[in-house]
């Protein structure tokens, strides 16, 4: 008996003595804090996942006219440079000086791309709003587009024909979760109902379908698309014009410090200057064809 | 709440080593409940240290349990929660009705049921053949975009359906468990006092089975409260989804924890309860049996 406990406590001695060595060994790890801007932006210089590669993640699957063109080719092909984000990865990547070859993609849900922690990916493009409240977690590039709100319904719908957010106020309103959509209808419109929310762009079009909602906000450009492709028969009922609302501006997302912030900002800053970033926007994401407003 | 759990048991089975065993005498309850309350708290500085020290603990303290928004989700997550009460609610209530017919059903005898009986097996075989989450999709978003007249197409309602549906199947075969639990000896005397089938699963043999079987309902009491959440995937706006908009409006996660938090605050008693409740039952058993 008196042996059993000896070998007891023993154990016990020996799995006190392990854990006090994981947790000595967790103080001693080296401190990784704000990374200093490097010295120059060239591609052996940066700071990258994995050394002259530029990993780029995108969402899964990524949509139309921000990967593929706006009726829905190359959906989802970020490896094709079509599309708005797209060729803009590509340029940026030219700009920095990679060759094409070197750009790799990787796919990643949203919250695993805020959540903390390592992130395996250089930077994150699938339309992230910059906000100030993200900024406390994550960084951003400079924006590369500011976009308006849209209001997508059915012709036959009585919101359809909205010309002021006051016409909105009865609508069972739906957005895509982490949208400025989504704060625009809560902060603009103030409908009676709450609007719904859903995971991904697919959802609001189910939802659409089953007549759970009325009516979708999303940015104008995903709106193209909702209309083109995914919502048969459904229309930009229009584009909302409100001063009450902030701009909406789309940035690059990086891990928290990233000194490859810098570069990338300079690259875009030369892409707007050259008119390159004005070409591509032109090419996916403007279209003509008078959009009535919906004031606010 | 176990009170009167005698200390022996606590300390009788530090199972780091191997399984519990009875200890032999009072001195030996004592050393082992000492030995038991001394490595807890190892275990426990041990684990907290690693994690307050670990150099992402900073990042995740801003961005998991950060004070200021924590203040901030809280009402939207407590309304989100409400809406969570009232459908486990509903939805409990529903499903306990519900399966226990689709028990009876599957308990009856005789050739003259068969057809009903395969309906009650093919139903809770496919059901449960199901993920939950599926159902509610395909349920909430399928069933509206038929547009059958004077079919409802709520989110809310489709998500719900698809719940009861699916806990009803599990809690239909809970049920049969108990019915199958009393000794055929009741069915036969029921029988033979001349009581129709019905009669006697009726007056009979259903109470003694719900006797049996009230843990493992309530059991699944514990589960339902918590998978009300899963109508999130539809739209609906309750506590899970409550902090989900706010993590992704803010990157911060502290929502998920106040959501947690309100989870327990229910889910924890009605656990306490169904181990109250089962002890008492066994000690009643036990009493009746000498």
């Amino acid at each position: 008996m008196a042996q059993r406990h000896t070998t007891r406590v023993v154990l016990l001695a020996v799995l006190l003595a392990f854990a006090m060595v994981a947790a000595a060994c967790s103080d001693d790890s080296v401190d990784t804090g704000p990374t200093a801007a490097p010295e120059s932006c060239n591609v052996a210089d940066l700071n990258l996942v994995t050394p002259g590669t530029l990993t780029v993640a995108t969402g899964e699957p990524a949509f139309p006219p921000w990967v593929g063109t706006p009726d829905g080719e190359f959906f989802d092909e970020p490896e094709s440079g079509i599309g708005f984000e797209s060729a803009l990865v590509y340029d940026i990547a030219s700009e920095l000086g990679f060759a094409k070859e070197a750009v790799v993609w990787t796919r990643i849900g949203f919250n695993e791309a805020i959540a903390p922690g390592p992130k395996p990916w250089d930077f994150n493009i699938q339309q992230y709003s910059i906000t100030e409240d993200r900024e406390e977690v994550v960084d951003f590039s400079s924006p590369y587009y500011v976009t308006t709100q849209a209001l997508i319904a059915y012709p036959d719908s009585p919101y359809a024909s909205a010309t002021s957010v006051d016409d909105l106020k009865t609508a069972i309103l739906g957005a895509q979760i982490g949208t400025t959509s989504l704060d625009f209808i809560e902060n603009v419109i103030k409908p009676d109902t709450e609007p719904n929310v859903y995971d991904e762009n697919v959802d609001l079009e189910a939802a659409m379908n089953a007549g759970q909602i009325d009516a979708l906000v999303v940015d104008l450009p995903t709106g193209y698309y909702i209309t083109a492709a995914q919502v048969e028969g459904s229309i930009i009922a229009g584009q909302f014009e409100s001063e009450a609302a902030e701009p909406d501006e789309y940035g690059m997302l990086f891990a928290k410090d990233n000194s490859l912030v810098p570069c990338v900002n300079t690259a875009l800053e030369a892409l707007r200057e050259s008119g390159k970033l004005q070409e591509i926007e032109d090419l996916y994401l403007n279209q003509d064809g008078g959009i009535p407003t919906i004031s606010g | 709440m176990s009170d009167q759990t005698p200390i022996e048991e606590v300390g009788g089975g530090p199972s780091l080593f191997g399984p519990p065993r009875a200890p032999r005498g009072r001195e030996e309850g004592t050393r082992a409940a000492l030995i038991a309350f001394v490595s807890t708290i190892v275990f426990v500085v041990v684990v907290v240290g690693a994690i307050l020290t670990s150099d992402a603990w900073p990042a995740v303290q801003k961005q998991f349990f950060n004070w200021e928004r924590f203040v901030e989700v809280f009402p939207d997550i407590l309304g989100g929660f409400w809406l969570d009460i009232k459908m486990f609610l509903v939805a409990e209530v529903i499903i306990l009705v519900f399966s226990l017919v689709i028990a009876m059903i599957r308990s009856l005898r005789g050739p003259a049921f068969f057809p009903l009986r395969a309906l009650a097996v093919i139903f809770i075989d496919l059901i449960r053949g199901i993920p939950v989450i599926l159902l509610i999709l395909l349920l909430g978003f399928g069933i509206p975009a038929l547009q059958l007249p004077g079919v409802p197409t709520g989110a809310l309602f489709w998500g719900l359906t698809a719940l009861i549906i699916s806990y009803s199947a599990y809690t239909a075969e809970v049920y049969r468990a108990g019915i199958e639990s009393v000794h055929e000896s009741q069915r036969m005397s029921a029988r033979s006092l001349g009581l129709t089938q019905g009669q006697a699963l009726r007056y009979v043999i259903v109470p003694q089975a719900i006797r049996n079987v009230i843990p493992a309902l309530l059991n699944g009491f514990v589960s339902l409260q918590k998978d009300v959440a899963l109508v999130l995937v539809l739209g609906v706006r309750e506590a899970v989804r409550e902090a989900d908009i706010y993590a992704a409006k803010t990157f911060n996660y502290t929502g998920y924890i106040a959501a947690a938090l309100l989870f327990l605050l229910v889910s924890v008693p009605v656990a306490r309860f169904t181990d109250w409740y089962t002890n008492r039952d066994r000690r009643k058993k036990q009493s009746v049996g000498i």
